[in-house]
């Protein structure tokens, strides 16, 4: 009976496709939200340096607020607020908002890291901010960032099945149907979870490498 | 407005217990992960390859599957037929928090205890010290220090991940939102009152971590106390070594680790 098997191949088989489908939409997450965060933090990351208190001040509460309040909770509120936009693009966007105000202090710290030489040879040459900023220092800033960005594009892709809570048929969800229509909650979700393995572990092994390299 | 502020004291009870809620949720599930963090930690650094395996497969599996499918892997899947383990759902978040964040933790333990120098351990064995007096008398109190700065990150990330038990029928925070704003149906107004308690919450913790640090370090030789700290009134001489930041603090609680050894 297949009812009593503990594990059946065939069901774990069948929602295979469903899952890389979803997979698609995860990676589609990940990627997107990646970007936008990646831009925004090093944009967030610049600004709380200007050393204008009317706007540090505020930025800085917004990114503590940001940093320390559910991502689940935000999803959530930003897709009732707003309604006009596809949730996927909601997911993309809060993801990316969420993980920029990680991202701007690991911008932070590779700016700190780069040697006051280099700040005082940029004004001994006269040269002016915006090539001190784009020629000199974040160079050699973003190089020192690249781990920290690896790191956190993994731990984003795994926080990807937050999604389900705004109804983004992501891989999580994908095995979340499968299993409410065919009641192999086992196969589905233990599938989706082995294959989030078989993707985030080679990539966390590779930002280790890129981290040993760089170091 | 006054409306919806009449609808929120009247669920202030309500409120209590989804803060509770989260509460222990992050309490337990802090417990569990600390404990795991110092199994694995301890585990990935044992010579024999018994233990060093598994703890490094435990971890990396832990690291690499996402919290959500665990915990709802937990939920849906352990009571049905191989295992038949059905699972209180705060008992399902706690664990699922725990070991996903032990995992990380783990990594933490493992990476301070490493970056003790290593003249700290010859010393230690030079005077014939047994491994456990070792490990508590002279690498822990200097690894300790490095460690709560990293817990205190986790410790956040475990709160904000705890607002997933509202989906495995919990009455936590996050619930409380949802409820907050289907009496008043305004969403703004109800999920600000969330996201601040959840801040609050958040931000009391990371107080309490930072206390903890300001006395770990102090108790190295290498900060002033927690009084000082919180005295009101700069101290001259010593509140300056707190003042400076966390990278000159971090590298003379390394120079004052060698110091005191």
């Amino acid at each position: 009976m297949d009812e009593t098997s503990a594990w059946s191949w065939e069901h774990a088989a069948a929602v295979l496709p469903d899952l890389l489908e979803g997979l698609q939409i995860t990676v589609l997450a990940t990627v997107v939200g990646m970007v936008i965060a990646s831009v925004l933090g090093l944009v967030v990351a610049m600004v709380r340096r200007s050393g204008l208190r009317v706007v540090t001040i505020p930025v800085g509460f917004l990114v503590e607020f940001i940093r320390s309040t559910p991502l689940l909770v935000q999803l959530v509120f930003a897709n009732l607020l707003f309604t006009q936009f596809p949730s996927l693009t909601i997911g993309c966007v809060v993801l990316g908002v969420h993980y920029a105000t990680y991202m701007s202090e690991v911008y932070r710290a590779g700016i700190d890291a780069v040697p006051k030489g280099q700040w005082e040879a940029a004004v001994a040459l006269d040269l002016p901010r915006s090539r001190t900023w784009g020629a000199v220092v974040l160079p050699q800033a973003i190089r020192n960032t690249l781990p920290g960005l690896g790191n956190y594009a993994v731990s984003m892709f795994k926080e990807t099945p937050f999604l389900f809570a705004i109804a983004v048929v992501e891989m999580y969800t994908a095995a979340q149907q499968y299993g409410a229509d065919t009641f192999r909650y086992m196969e589905a979700i233990t599938m989706a979870g082995l294959l989030f393995l078989l993707v985030s572990y080679p990539t966390s092994l590779l930002v280790r490498r890129l981290e040993n390299r760089l170091a | 407005m006054s409306d919806n502020l009449q609808q929120f004291v009247d669920l202030l009870p309500q409120l209590g217990e989804g803060i509770l809620v989260t509460l222990q949720l992050t309490l337990g599930g802090a417990v569990l992960a600390l404990l795991v963090a110092f199994t694995l930690g301890f585990g990935s650094r044992a010579h024999t390859r018994w233990a060093r395996v598994p703890s490094r497969v435990v971890v990396e599996f832990f690291r690499g599957t996402s919290l959500v499918v665990q915990i709802f892997w937990l939920y849906y899947v352990l009571p049905l037929p191989p295992f038949y383990v059905e699972l209180d759902p705060l008992a399902c978040g706690i664990l699922a928090l725990g070991l996903n964040y032990g995992a990380y933790a783990s990594e933490v333990v493992r990476g301070s205890i490493n970056s003790v120098a290593k003249g700290q351990w010859e010393a230690a064995i030079a005077l014939d010290l047994s491994p456990v007096h070792r490990l508590r008398r002279v690498i822990m109190p200097q690894a300790w220090p490095l460690m709560i700065p990293m817990f205190t990150n986790l410790l956040i990330q475990l709160v904000k991940g705890s607002a997933l038990a509202a989906y495995i029928s919990l009455h936590d925070l996050n619930f409380f939102t949802n409820e907050l704003r289907e009496r008043t149906s305004d969403t703004i107004f109800s999920y600000t009152v969330g996201l601040l308690c959840y801040f609050v919450v958040a931000y009391l913790l990371t107080l309490a971590m930072n206390a903890l640090e300001v006395r770990a370090k102090n108790r190295l030789g290498t900060g002033p106390t927690l009084r000082e700290v919180l005295r009101l009134a700069p101290v001259q001489t010593t509140a300056d070594v707190g003042a400076g930041g966390p990278a000159p603090a971090a590298t003379t609680a390394s120079k004052g680790g060698d110091r005191d050894g």
